[in-house]
């Protein structure tokens, strides 16, 4: 790449002098061929990383990646951003300990800035037994080569001095904070990706929903979709929340039942919190924008929905738990709310696996935590599509751990049933 | 969102416990093999459209009840008691 195909400073420069005239259309927009070696479903995170990686680490440029809407426009572009490797149990632990170390360089491997902060991710703990707990949780961090300090109440009042630590039902004892935690510009890792796919010669196909997957005896041959038939070598579903449906265009019923996950934001107020902070016991996690908004959100609204949009009862919850941890930030307006349709796994931890159809490759079950694993599943991904074995950090994201019990992973270890995650 | 509980009427979603699909109401037999117990715990049809669902009004009557709604409207079509859904 020379000094000024890509993005850099000088370009920046360059265009600021000659009128911002020398800007290009990032992608191309090109219409489907009639067949290609590899398709990827859905044009979110994961699907693009997919692409890139399989362009990049494979060699496997003949790849398209159908959107039935537009690139970034699902959960990718509707999550909090919160990105942090603070997994306890193996499989996870070395699964987003890898996908920590691809955000780590993704700014210089995509040439595109995310605008990845390693802000650090506090978690607030409230009891003796919950220091205990995320002392193991700590240790097990630290065990998998990523960092953790657990912090006493003093420690905490350095990072967020404004919180509520006499609160009657929840004193805060201290905190485990994950330094090399943090969040990024969830639009911009999407079209990063989607650039650095397109460039290596991945076609990218939006407004094209795929309707069909044509399989014979056994074997994946190609898709339906709104913009007519493709054919293809292999076939990658990833469409995270429409994982259900899509399945069941190949006939199979996955163990993911899709839930809505809201989210919130408030008007732009001076900085005053410069870490991610979790408050785990109000189900209430809140971090600031460079735009000065405080993005924050809870947890499931509980039942099935396709709806993305949530309802009142846990959006009131989150404004509680807001006013018990930072009664500071009750005056600020809440500009806005939305809600993201989840692939919640019955153990709340994720899928990538072979489908049983040969070709046929199967990626779901993130729960609502996919966002910090957009590298990390996309590089796995396309080493098991590229390679049709499991690429080791996540070798026990397997699809039959849920009919033989063994190696499910339940982080939360309230079981692997579908209401509890 | 309102669930009809044919005891108490309409009642806000606060007082409900959500359980999940319907087909947990079909337990197989003990012996009926890994997958059929896989397709009862774990797999689901996950529609998008109307549903059948499974909720405990755990802040009424104490009831569960079988909720026929619409995942992708939220339009609710009516509710019965488990038990005759069972029988
Ligand atoms: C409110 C909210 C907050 C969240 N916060 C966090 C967070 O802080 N940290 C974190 O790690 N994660 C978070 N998540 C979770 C994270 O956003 C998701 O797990 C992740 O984005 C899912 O993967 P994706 O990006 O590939 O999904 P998506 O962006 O949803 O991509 C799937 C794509 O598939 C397409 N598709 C579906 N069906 C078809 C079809 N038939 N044909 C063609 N295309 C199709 C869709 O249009 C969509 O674009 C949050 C989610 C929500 C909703
Ligand atoms: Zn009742």
């Amino acid at each position: 790449m020379g000094l000024f195909s890509g993005y850099s400073g000088l370009k920046v420069i360059k265009e600021g002098l000659m009128g911002q005239k020398g800007w290009k259309p990032v992608w191309r927009n090109p219409a489907p061929k009639p067949e290609y070696d590899v398709i990827v479903i859905g044009g979110g995170g994961h699907g693009l990383s997919t692409a890139y990686y399989l362009a990049k680490e494979h060699g496997i440029t003949n790849v398209a990646v159908l959107e039935k809407g537009y690139l970034g426009g699902g959960n990718v572009g509707r999550n909090t951003t919160i990105v942090r490797a603070n997994y306890l149990l193996p499989g996870n632990s070395e699964f987003y300990s890898h996908s920590l170390k691809l955000w780590e360089g993704m700014e210089q491997d995509l040439n595109y800035n995310t605008m990845m902060s390693q802000r650090g991710v506090l978690n607030l703990f409230h009891s003796d037994g919950q220091r205990d707990a995320f002392a193991r949780r700590g240790n097990a961090m630290i065990n998998q080569g990523d960092d953790a300090i657990l912090l006493d109440r003093e420690g905490v009042r350095e990072h967020v001095p404004f919180i509520d630590f006499d609160n009657v039902r929840f004193p805060v004892y201290g905190g485990l904070l994950h330094k090399r935690g943090g969040t990024a510009r969830h639009d911009a890792v999407a079209w990063g990706y989607a650039r650095g796919a397109d460039q290596r010669g991945v076609d990218l196909i939006q407004n094209c929903e795929v309707t069909g997957i044509d399989i014979e005896a056994g074997v994946v041959k190609g898709v339906q979709t709104t913009r007519g038939a493709i054919r293809a070598k292999k076939v990658a579903i990833v469409v995270a929340g429409r994982s259900g449906q899509v399945a069941q265009m190949a006939g199979l019923r996955l163990p993911i039942e899709s839930h809505i996950l809201q989210a919130f934001v408030s008007e732009g107020v001076k900085p005053i919190l410069d870490t991610v902070v979790s408050f785990g016991m109000g189900h209430f996690y809140i971090s600031q924008s460079d735009k000065g908004g405080l993005v924050f959100g809870g947890d499931l609204d509980f039942y099935a929905s396709y709806a993305a949009r949530g309802n009142l009862p846990m959006a009131e919850h989150v404004m509680d738990a807001a006013m018990t941890l930072m009664p500071a930030i009750g005056k600020a307006k809440v500009l806005r709310s939305w809600g993201g349709i989840m692939d919640m796994s019955s153990d709340g931890s994720p899928i990538i696996d072979k489908s049983g159809i040969e070709g046929l490759y199967l990626n779901c079950g993130w729960c609502y935590g996919g966002f910090k694993a957009v590298p990390g599943s996309g590089f796995s991904y396309a080493h098991l599509i590229a390679q049709d074995r499991h690429h080791e950090p996540a070798a026990k994201f397997r699809l039959d751990r849920f009919r033989t019990g063994v190696g499910l992973m339940d982080e939360e270890g309230t079981g692997s049933q579908h209401n509890l995650h | 969102m309102r669930l009809p509980c044919p005891l108490c009427g309409d009642r806000d979603r606060r007082e409900f416990f959500y359980q999940g699909a319907a087909v947990t109401l079909d337990r197989p037999a003990r012996d009926a093999g890994d997958a059929a117990w896989n397709d009862y715990l774990h797999n689901r049809d996950n529609p998008a459209g109307e549903t059948r669902d499974l909720w405990h009004h755990e802040a009424g009557c104490g009831a569960w009840i079988v909720v026929h709604r619409n995942t992708v409207t939220h339009e609710v079509y009516g509710a019965e008691l488990a038990q005759k859904a069972k029988a």
